[in-house]
Order: C-alpha cells, then sequence, then structure tokens
C-alpha cells in the first residue's frame, strides 16, 4: 500500500511536505538535513534529484542542484540517498521530483530501482499527461504512484481528469512562474486553491513560493492535504555554506512552528 | 483545408511531442490553434506576404557562384539569405511569429539568441509591431557577438544577460523558458528555431520553407534543373528544413547537413546532436540531445554561436534515421577557412554559421564533381568579423 494513502486518510490532514534537493551540499549533508526534517515532524518528503538545466526552477533551487552536481551527486548516488532515508524511516510517504530526462535516460530498470529503493510516488515537471503514456505504464509495473501537476491556467475539466488520474496526491502549483520563495501569498494563489477543492474529493498538495508558516497555514485553510515547501529551505542551506547546523536548525524551527498550527482545523461560525 | 504542414511528432520513435511543465500547456494549445486559423485567413496570409516583400526583402536571389563553380569543378548555388533585411532567415521566423502574437492581442515578446541574429531579427520585426521585447543571450554569446547586442538595444528590445550554464543558446532558452512561464498571459515566446515544443517545429518550418520554396523554384527557372544536393547548416536546424521541405517529394535530390564538430568530436568541444546524441528530452522535445548517460544535458562549443547547442530540430532527426539526410561533420578551421574562400571567391562574406555550409559543401565537390549543388547561405558574417579578426591576430602572433 502506497504511504500516501494512509497519509491521506484522514480528509482532514494537514500535512507537511519539504522539498530537499538530494544531495545539496553534498551526500552526508544533504542525509543529516533530511533526517533533521523528518525528526521534527515532517509528515512526508518531496525529494529533488539534480538537474543541470531545471526551467521549472528559479534562481535559489537552480544553485541548490548546481551545488549537488558539484559535489559529484548521479542518479545512482541521490538513489543511494533516498534508500538510505527509507531505511530510517519505514513508514514514511516519500515522494520525488524529477525532470523527465534523468528518469527517460534509466529506462525501465531506472524506475525499478527507485520502487526497490523505497519511493512511494515521483512527480515530472516537465512530463505533460499527453506525453506521459510511457512513464505511467512504468510507474504502474512498479507499483510506484502517479503525481500530475496542477496549473493555475489548467481549465477545470482538465484538472478534474489529473486529480482522478493521479495516484497518491496531486500536486497543485500555487501561481505562474518558477520555484522560489515570495515575500507574501497572492489573493490569486488563495482564490485558484480554494477553487480546486470543489473539483476533487482527492488529496492534493501545494508547492511554489510558500515560505512562511503563516502562508502554509492560509493554504491548509482553504482546504488542501499538504503543503511543499523547498526554496525557501534550499536558501537556507545557501545561506550557511559553513554551517548546516544552522541550515538545519532554521529548517526544523520552521517545521516545528508549522506542526503547531496543523492540530488546529479553522473555526467555521 | 489547412495549408501547414502539422505534425505534432515526427516517425515511429516520436520525436517532437510537448514536454513541456502543466503551466505551458495551455499556453501552446493556444499558440496552436491561433496559428491554424491564421494561416488560413487571408488577411493574416496577405499581410505576411506584404511584410517579407516590403521589410524583408524578399525574395531573395539564388545565384551560381561562377568562381568557386569553376574552381570545384561543379556547379555551386547559394541561395542568398544573407540578403534578407537584418542580415540572415531568421526574419523568416520572426515576421510570422510576431504578427501571430498581434493576431493573439499579445502585448510583450519573449526571445532568446545564441549568434545573435534571431535576437536582432525579433528585435526589428518587434520594432515595427511596437512590440516591447526581452531578448536572453548567453554571457559568452554577448562576448562574441557584441554588435548585434547593440543593434537589437538600438530597436528598443532589452538584452537580458545569462550567466548560468556556459552562457549560451542553452542557458538563453532555458532563461526564456523560466519567463513564459511566469508571463503566460500577455507574452508570446518568438522561438529561434524548428524545435521546442510541439506546435513550436512545425510552426517556425511553415514560415520558414519559403527559401526552399523560392530555390525550388528559382533553379528550374534559372538552370533547368533541379540540383543533385541540398546543403544547410545545422544549429537547432530551421534554416535547414525551411531549405529542405520543397525538396522532400525530389527524391533525386539528396539533402544534407552541415554539423559544427569544433575542435573535434572528441570530448566536448563540439555541437554535433545528429552525429553524436542520443535520445533524450529536453527544452519540450524529444530528440537528439549531447548528454551523458545520467542525461544531464552536455556543455557545447562551436565557433558558430548559432550552432552551439546541444539539440536539433526533431524532424530534422527523422528525416536521417531513415536515411533521407546526410551529415557532413564541420571543424571550427574548416569553417573560418570556407569564410575566408567565400570572401575572397565570390565577394560575399557568410556568417560562420553559413560557412560550415560552404565547408560542407566543399567536402562533397571533392567526393564528386559531377553534382549541382544548392547550398543555403543563411547569413552573412559582418556580424563574425570582430572574432575572425581576432582569430587571426592570434594565428600571426
Amino acid at each position: 500500500m502506497n504511504r500516501f494513502h494512509t497519509l491521506f486518510r484522514d480528509p482532514d490532514a494537514r500535512a507537511f511536505i519539504p522539498f530537499f534537493t538530494l544531495g545539496d551540499p553534498d551526500w552526508e549533508t544533504s542525509l543529516r538535513i533530511i533526517d533533521s526534517a523528518v525528526q521534527a515532524g515532517a509528515d512526508a518528503l518531496e525529494l529533488g534529484f539534480p538537474f543541470a538545466d531545471p526551467i521549472s526552477d528559479g534562481p535559489t533551487n537552480q544553485k541548490s542542484m548546481a551545488r549537488a552536481l558539484r559535489a559529484g551527486s548521479t542518479f545512482d548516488s541521490c538513489t543511494l540517498l533516498v534508500a538510505e532515508v527509507r531505511n530510517r524511516f519505514p513508514e514514511l510517504p516519500i515522494s520525488l521530483l524529477l525532470y523527465y530526462n534523468l528518469l527517460f535516460c534509466q529506462e525501465r530498470e531506472g524506475y525499478r530501482k527507485l520502487a526497490e529503493a523505497g519511493v512511494d510516488a515521483i512527480v515530472i515537471s516537465d512530463l505533460p499527461m499527453e506525453e506521459s503514456a510511457y512513464h505511467v505504464d512504468c510507474l504502474k509495473s512498479n507499483g510506484l504512484g502517479c503525481v500530475h501537476m496542477v496549473a493555475p491556467n489548467t481549465p477545470r475539466d482538465r484538472a478534474r481528469t489529473l486529480f482522478d488520474e493521479s495516484d497518491a496526491f496531486t500536486y497543485v502549483i500555487s501561481r505562474f512562474g518558477t520555484t522560489g520563495a515570495d515575500s507574501r501569498l497572492s489573493d490569486a494563489t488563495i482564490e485558484h486553491v480554494t477553487r480546486l477543492r470543489a473539483v476533487t474529493e482527492k488529496p492534493y498538495a501545494v508547492g511554489f513560493g510558500i515560505s512562511h508558516p503563516d502562508f502554509v497555514r492560509q493554504i491548509w485553510d482553504t482546504g488542501a492535504n499538504g503543503v511543499i515547501v523547498g526554496s525557501h529551505f534550499s536558501s537556507m542551506i545557501e545561506h550557511n555554506p559553513d554551517a548546516p547546523e544552522v541550515a538545519i536548525e532554521g529548517i526544523c524551527a520552521f517545521i516545528a512552528e508549522v506542526k503547531s498550527h496543523s492540530e488546529a482545523r479553522p473555526v467555521t461560525l | 483545408m489547412t495549408t501547414a504542414s502539422w505534425e505534432r511528432t515526427f516517425g515511429e520513435l516520436c520525436y517532437g511531442g510537448s514536454y513541456v511543465p502543466e503551466s505551458l500547456v495551455h499556453v501552446l494549445d493556444e499558440v496552436q490553434k491561433a496559428f491554424l486559423t491564421a494561416i488560413d485567413d487571408p488577411a493574416f496570409v496577405s499581410r505576411l506576404d506584404k511584410l517579407h516583400r516590403e521589410f524583408g526583402g524578399r525574395e531573395t536571389p539564388t545565384i551560381r557562384a561562377d568562381n568557386l563553380s569553376e574552381r570545384w569543378g561543379t556547379g555551386l548555388f547559394l541561395k542568398r539569405e544573407d540578403l534578407v533585411h537584418g542580415g540572415a532567415h531568421k526574419l523568416n521566423s520572426t515576421i510570422g511569429q510576431i504578427l501571430l502574437a498581434e493576431y493573439m492581442g499579445k502585448t510583450r515578446i519573449i526571445s532568446e539568441t545564441g549568434a545573435g541574429q534571431h535576437g536582432v531579427a525579433t528585435a526589428m520585426t518587434a520594432a515595427k509591431f511596437g512590440l516591447p521585447t526581452d531578448v536572453y543571450m548567453g554571457v559568452v554569446d554577448i562576448e562574441r557577438q557584441h554588435s548585434n547586442v547593440r543593434r537589437m538595444q538600438l530597436h528598443g528590445a532589452r538584452v537580458i544577460p545569462v550567466s548560468t550554464g556556459r552562457g549560451t543558446l542553452k542557458d538563453a532558452i532555458n532563461e526564456a523558458m523560466r519567463d513564459w512561464i511566469t508571463n503566460v498571459g500577455e507574452s508570446y515566446h518568438c522561438f529561434g528555431t524548428a524545435a521546442g515544443p510541439f506546435p513550436y517545429p512545425s510552426l517556425v518550418k511553415h514560415f520558414q520553407r519559403v527559401i526552399g520554396d523560392e530555390a525550388r523554384r528559382q533553379m528550374l527557372e534559372g538552370h533547368g534543373a533541379l540540383p543533385t544536393d541540398v546543403i544547410a547548416c545545422i544549429g537547432g536546424g530551421s534554416n535547414a528544413i525551411g531549405t529542405y521541405t520543397a525538396f522532400l517529394d525530389d527524391p533525386d535530390v539528396r539533402l544534407w547537413a552541415a554539423e559544427p564538430a569544433g575542435t573535434g568530436l572528441d570530448g566536448t568541444n563540439h555541437a554535433a546532436a545528429l552525429t553524436r546524441g542520443s535520445v533524450g528530452v529536453f527544452h519540450g522535445m524529444k530528440s537528439l540531445w549531447l548528454q551523458n548517460e545520467d542525461g544531464q544535458i552536455a556543455p557545447t562549443h562551436s565557433i558558430a554561436a548559432g550552432l552551439d547547442y546541444p539539440g536539433v530540430g526533431p524532424e530534422l532527426v527523422e528525416l536521417m534515421e531513415r536515411g533521407r539526410l546526410g551529415v557532413i561533420t564541420v571543424t571550427d578551421s574548416e569553417a573560418v577557412e570556407a569564410f575566408e574562400v567565400l570572401s575572397q571567391a565570390e565577394g560575399i562574406i557568410p556568417a560562420f554559421e553559413s560557412a560550415h555550409a560552404l565547408a560542407a559543401t566543399w567536402k562533397l565537390a571533392k567526393e564528386d564533381r559531377d553534382r549541382t549543388m544548392l547550398m543555403c547561405l543563411s547569413g552573412r558574417g559582418d556580424k563574425d568579423l570582430e572574432s575572425y579578426w581576432k582569430l587571426s591576430e592570434g594565428n600571426d602572433e
């Protein structure tokens, strides 16, 4: 059974899902960061394989991926890192985020390796539904969950299909643009995310631009089942090149604060 | 009935396609629908035709290169796209695309450029249409094509330097795509070559096929026969597919691609995607890419900034794999030699890109003299003079 199904069994679940680039800033430190984030209360993980030309990513995650690649990250080293995380946290839902070429080049064998490492689900940032037949087939034959993305300009009917075709959960992109921490949460984002709750009862997680514990709470309050924060953490890693423990402390404090909100449902009058 | 030859994918391996983030799916759909409507709209077609004639200076001649023909003992004809306004074939596409952008009600143009020729063509066309334009350009290309940067700025475009990666065309396309993902509503991405996600390979081909359509007719009228060989240089491949398309149904006409071998095919100092690439998915399409075994796109090099790209348009891959298109690799130094040869023998300075095509043509002439060769002279070389002089000074020391 896919671990995300367990996580989202409760339709009122408020999951917090941090994103980390695997191997940033290096294999060992990356493991420490991920380990600490889970200890601090992360409900699931979204882990990215570094790609040198990430067109959906803003400068922060571009730099994060560049650091990981400079430190020698490869498909196999990232898979090994995932396997180690799985080894430490047998029940934790783990999803991967990749650019398609990284998986396409591995062919079917790559999917088998990821399943063996303990991955639950995979989202591809540059693979729309129309091109995904082979990918979906490989996921299914390896028992991996399929996560489609829904964008602000995805028409309602198409969104419904994407929700229906997703297994595990659906990744809702909060706004137009690349990944990156925003200083505020726009009204358009709140409206877009709120509207989707009426489209599906299936679980979805919202990502892109979310950088403050209050934003996480506001997104949860719209009825979203999960919130993903990535660039904000990559930026902490970037700004503490010689002191990863400072980044870890910041990440854990963020997660602890977020989790203190997660129990409280919004009061409806 | 539609007038476009319109394919989402090419060949059994389905090269091409549309591998883009979800935010762009709807946008590309919109471009495709608008394009199919526009090209059957008489008002659009007649404006396009007028722009080609009055703004672009079409049609361009196909001339016999008498001196080289005599020297090589073969027939050599040049399709003079260097005479298009702006100095390269790129304007054929930017006129069509920006007219389409206006047709769609878009108010801003995004573009990227390698050699600067597509950027210049975009900037001058957008100036005519009064549309603000941002052109992304790698810092290495800005350095080696500085005069084109100034030309774009003179036309009112903003040139945005891109310092990621190797600071060349691939990196500029990455940034242009990021911009488009961010500003999907009002912006039109004026893509530089017959590559990228569907519908761009077909759309750009449609606007570039005027090269081959004219040249085929000009060969029949002026020379009384079709060429035996048609040669074009390949970066992404827009001048190539634009030249070849008219000849695809002429089985006796052999098609040749001149690919940039840089300083040699060993290592990463080349950009020969057809020769050395492997199947991958990047920049919205399945095609051949120069990449490592992990699927990371490789750094590339060519002296010709317009050819310095790790991939190639999907239709060209399919043509090569079914044996319709032959590939000849040309090194930097062979291209520079051809650059000098054309300048001296015919009084025409070719772009470094087009010099690759001439070097390949030269190789064919050495192989077999009994040919009538038509080469697409895709652009003029003024933009490369600074680099050429630097090279010659370096060689003199």
